[in-house]
This record gives C-alpha cells, sequence and structure tokens, in this order.
C-alpha cells in the first residue's frame, strides 16, 4: 500500500489514522520464513506506540508460536499476515491492554495454501476509560486446502462504558472439508465473580485484577518467556484498575 | 457477637427482609429454616454486602462494629464468612493463589504480616486433607468442572483456611449425596464449634442439622422471624411443614 489509507479501507476502519500518517510511509513488513519441518517462536511486546507488520510464511509441517503483548503507545498495531502450506501450524496469543485514549490493534490474516494445515488464534482485550481494541482476523482457505483446522477465540473486556472493543473474525473458504471455527464475546467483568472474591477478602482491585489477569492468562500459554509477560500484564492490568 | 434488630432490606426495589432480628452470641450455632422466597439467601447476601442488596431500614452490630458500614473485603477480614449456596466457578485462577492473596489480603486489613507460600501451603494442606480433598483439586482453577459436592467441600476447605469467627452458611447441604453431608457437616463442627466462634445455617431441611446439632433454630417466613425455639422445632417442621408454624 503506498496511499495513506482512510477508514474505507476496511483493515484500517478502527485504526488512529493521525498516528497512521504521521509514521507513513511504513517500512516494508519484516519476511520471516519457516522451512519446511522447522520451529519458529517469537514474542512480541508493544509497549512504545508503533506500526508492526510481519509477513510470515510456513512452508510444509512447519510451525510457528507468536505471542503478543500490545500495550504501549497513544497508538499500538501489530499486522501479521501468514501463509500455511501443507500441514503446518500456526499459533497466536495476544492480550491487548489499553486505557485513556490508546488504540490497540491485531490484525491478522492467515492463509491455508495447503491441505492439512492448523491455525489457532487468541486474542483477549481489556479495555478502560476511552481505549478502543480492535481485532480483525481473516481466515482464507484456498482451493484445495482440505482438512484445514482453524480456530478464532476473540473476547474483551470492558471496565467502562466509554472504552471501545471492534472484533471481526472473518471466514473466506474455497474448500468443503474443513474446520473453522471462530468465537467473539465482548462483555463487562462478571459481578457475581467480583462479589464471590471479595467476600473471601480481596479489595475490588485485587479482585478486579484478579479475574482480569485470569481473563488474559491462557494467551501467554507456551511462551517462552511467559512469566515475564504475566509480569508486565500484570503490572499493566495494576495500573488500569 | 451478631446482633441484628429490625433489619429491612430490597432487591431490585423489592422489600424481601422486612424487620428480621436475630441475636447470636458466640460458641452458638443457630439454623435458619424457611419456605422458598422466604429472604433466607437475601440474608446471608446482606449481611455479607452484596450489591444489589440494599439495606433500608435496621442495624447490624458484628463484634461491636457496624456491620452494615463495612465493605464485602472488610467484612471478612472482621471475620464474616458466607457460603454460597452456588459457589461461582472462576477459569484461570488457581485455588490455591485465589486462597493465599484472600488470606493474606484479609491480614493486611487486620495489620498482620503476609503468610509465606510455605506456610500457606501448610495450612492448605491440612484443611485439605481434613475435607478429604486432594491438593490436585486445590491447584486447579477455582469450582471450575467441579460438581455440586465438590463445590461445598471446596467452601468447607475456604472455610477452614480462612478461619472466621462468623459462618453464614447459604444451604451448604444442597446437591450433597449423604457421605458428603457427613463430611461436610464434620468440617462445619470442626472448623467452626468452639467458644468463641459462632454458626448461622441456612436451610431447608433438617438432615444437615442431624450432623450439626444447632442450640437454636428460626422460622423465617415473608422477611422476619416468625418463630424460635430449640433443636425440637427443626422437628417439628419437618413434621409438619412450614405452612401450619408460620401460620
Amino acid at each position: 500500500m503506498t496511499a495513506l489509507p482512510t477508514r474505507r479501507d476496511e483493515a484500517w476502519r478502527y485504526a488512529d489514522l493521525e498516528a497512521v500518517a504521521r509514521a507513513w510511509p511504513l517500512p516494508a513488513p519484516e519476511l520471516i520464513s519457516v522451512t519446511s519441518g522447522e520451529s519458529f517462536t517469537r514474542t512480541i511486546l508493544q509497549d512504545t506506540g508503533r506500526i508492526q507488520q510481519i509477513d510470515l510464511h510456513l512452508a510444509a509441517h512447519a510451525k510457528a508460536a507468536l505471542h503478543v503483548l500490545n500495550i504501549g503507545g497513544d497508538y499500538g498495531r501489530i499486522e501479521l499476515n501468514v501463509t500455511l502450506d501443507e500441514g503446518a501450524d500456526f499459533t497466536l496469543g495476544a492480550a491487548q491492554i489499553g486505557g485513556a485514549t490508546q488504540t490497540l490493534e491485531v490484525i491478522t490474516t492467515v492463509t491455508h495454501m495447503g491441505p492439512d494445515a492448523t491455525s489457532r488464534q487468541i486474542v483477549r482485550s481489556v479495555l478502560a476509560a476511552q481505549a478502543t481494541g480492535t481485532y480483525l482476523g481473516k481466515v482464507a482457505v484456498a482451493r484445495g486446502a482440505q482438512h484445514t483446522d482453524s480456530e478464532q477465540s476473540v473476547k474483551a473486556i470492558l471496565l467502562d462504558r466509554t472504552a471501545t472493543a471492534n472484533a471481526k473474525p472473518e471466514l473466506e473458504i474455497y474448500a468443503d472439508d474443513v474446520k473453522c471455527a471462530h468465537g467473539c464475546a465482548i462483555g463487562e467483568l462478571d459481578a457475581m465473580a467480583m462479589f464471590y472474591l471479595q467476600s473471601r477478602g480481596l479489595t475490588p482491585a485485587e479482585a478486579k485484577t484478579l479475574l482480569l489477569q485470569a481473563f488474559i492468562s491462557e494467551v501467554f500459554e507456551g511462551a517462552a518467556d511467559q512469566d515475564k509477560l504475566q509480569a508486565l500484564a500484570l503490572a499493566r492490568l495494576e495500573a488500569l484498575t | 457477637m451478631l446482633s441484628i434488630h429490625n433489619l429491612q432490606a430490597n432487591v431490585a426495589d423489592k422489600p424481601i427482609l422486612k424487620g428480621l432480628s436475630l441475636t447470636i452470641n458466640a460458641g452458638e450455632i443457630h439454623a435458619i429454616m424457611g419456605p422458598n422466597g422466604a429472604g433466607k439467601s437475601t440474608l446471608g447476601y446482606t449481611l455479607a454486602g452484596r450489591p444489589g442488596y440494599d439495606v433500608t431500614g435496621g442495624d447490624v452490630t458484628f463484634d461491636g462494629q457496624d456491620l452494615l458500614a463495612l465493605d464485602p473485603h472488610e467484612r471478612a477480614a472482621a471475620g464474616l464468612f458466607l457460603g454460597f449456596q452456588y459457589p461461582v466457578e472462576i477459569p484461570g485462577i488457581s485455588n490455591l493463589q485465589f486462597l493465599r492473596e484472600s488470606l493474606n489480603a484479609q491480614r493486611k486489613i487486620r495489620g498482620e504480616d503476609p503468610l509465606s507460600g510455605a506456610d500457606f501451603l501448610k495450612i492448605a494442606r491440612a484443611q485439605a486433607d481434613a475435607m478429604g480433598m486432594d491438593m490436585d483439586m486445590l491447584k486447579r482453577p477455582v469450582n471450575v468442572g467441579f460438581s455440586g459436592g465438590e463445590k461445598k467441600r471446596n467452601e468447607m476447605v475456604q472455610m477452614g483456611i480462612l478461619n472466621p469467627k462468623l459462618a453464614l452458611l447459604d444451604e451448604t447441604d444442597s446437591g450433597l449425596d449423604i457421605d458428603a453431608l457427613r463430611v461436610v457437616g464434620e468440617g462445619i463442627n470442626r472448623i467452626m464449634r468452639k467458644a468463641d466462634k459462632a454458626v448461622l445455617l441456612i436451610t431447608h431441611y433438617q438432615r444437615l442439622l442431624d450432623y450439626v446439632q444447632p442450640d437454636f433454630v428460626h422460622v423465617l417466613a415473608e422477611g422476619k422471624i416468625v418463630r424460635s425455639g430449640g433443636p425440637e422445632l427443626a422437628l417439628e417442621l419437618e413434621r409438619e411443614g412450614y405452612r401450619e408454624l408460620a401460620a
């Protein structure tokens, strides 16, 4: 893309376009190729405010697991364009935690090019004040990519009525023997769970933090630096509540 | 220990408790029985401070403090424990983490030092053992995938670890088979039958009272206590039904 995007561009519809304009033109996306049968892992910590674009190609039976913590700056956008050859396996665990007027986005396109590939995306957003958190995720299944197994699990918790969550899992399927699951839920903290925790002695802030920590915990499962990510997420949650 | 005077409370603007008075002294076990909709669970929730349970009149003193002025977590730290009729499932938090943080939060409010992980585990293990609960279950997320009986057993493990002065047990006997009922009953006696503690059992049935002998039995109907007596009252209720007695 060479022209500055507008709201009419679906992938940029909820973006902070002023921040995008300041960063424009964007450098070329980072290219990562995982060769046949190899494994790749990466943790992406977005804590300063930036647009990060990655093109990730998984050759046959290659594996990749990305873990994302999107928390910093006025505008943080992680954009992943993933292609999977036969039998490849892609996992994304992403957490976005935003307050004030932050805009945080995870945008993915996962294309199953060959058969028998699996992809699993888990995205959890916690949003307070006037923050906006967006997940736009397209799973495309090419003709002939039979036995694709893909899953998108997208959930957001709004801590204030003024916060916004956008979630759009999207499927484009050109094969007839595939499994593509997607689920999406946006809600508030469970009042009964809050009361249960407080009735055991936790302050409202402690109860909130504990529930939110639990809400995002599965995102970091399997990450090499799981403990560090949990600690960073916890610190951000504590700052919000 | 607990003195409730003319308590009135609304839920969603509907009056449920309509002038309830009750005094519980240290060393006593009280049972509140009553038909569905009498306000039994509302009493438990109101005393524990659940949001949405609005006190519209009366007062409650707990250990010399104005209970109703305290937030739910402060009531817990003051020594009040509510055993839930439907314990809440919380995915992603282990029982052990939840209970350790809860206990230390209470200790902090009381001005006590936090317990170390090792000291806490010692207490947790002893309480789990006493309730016949596997330590592995304490490592699992709070109540997730637990059967009804396991959830109630877990409430008793929590009560043992938190060691309250006053336990309000809301239908702790519901959903229990005979064996689990005995274990839970023994747990209540072991943890709470002490000179400096007290219990308020909220129940529909006599059967829990076979294991936990109450000193006083009260009948709650339409938001008020309509009769009080000794343990024989529970037997009479079982025989005659609520309708006769409340009339």
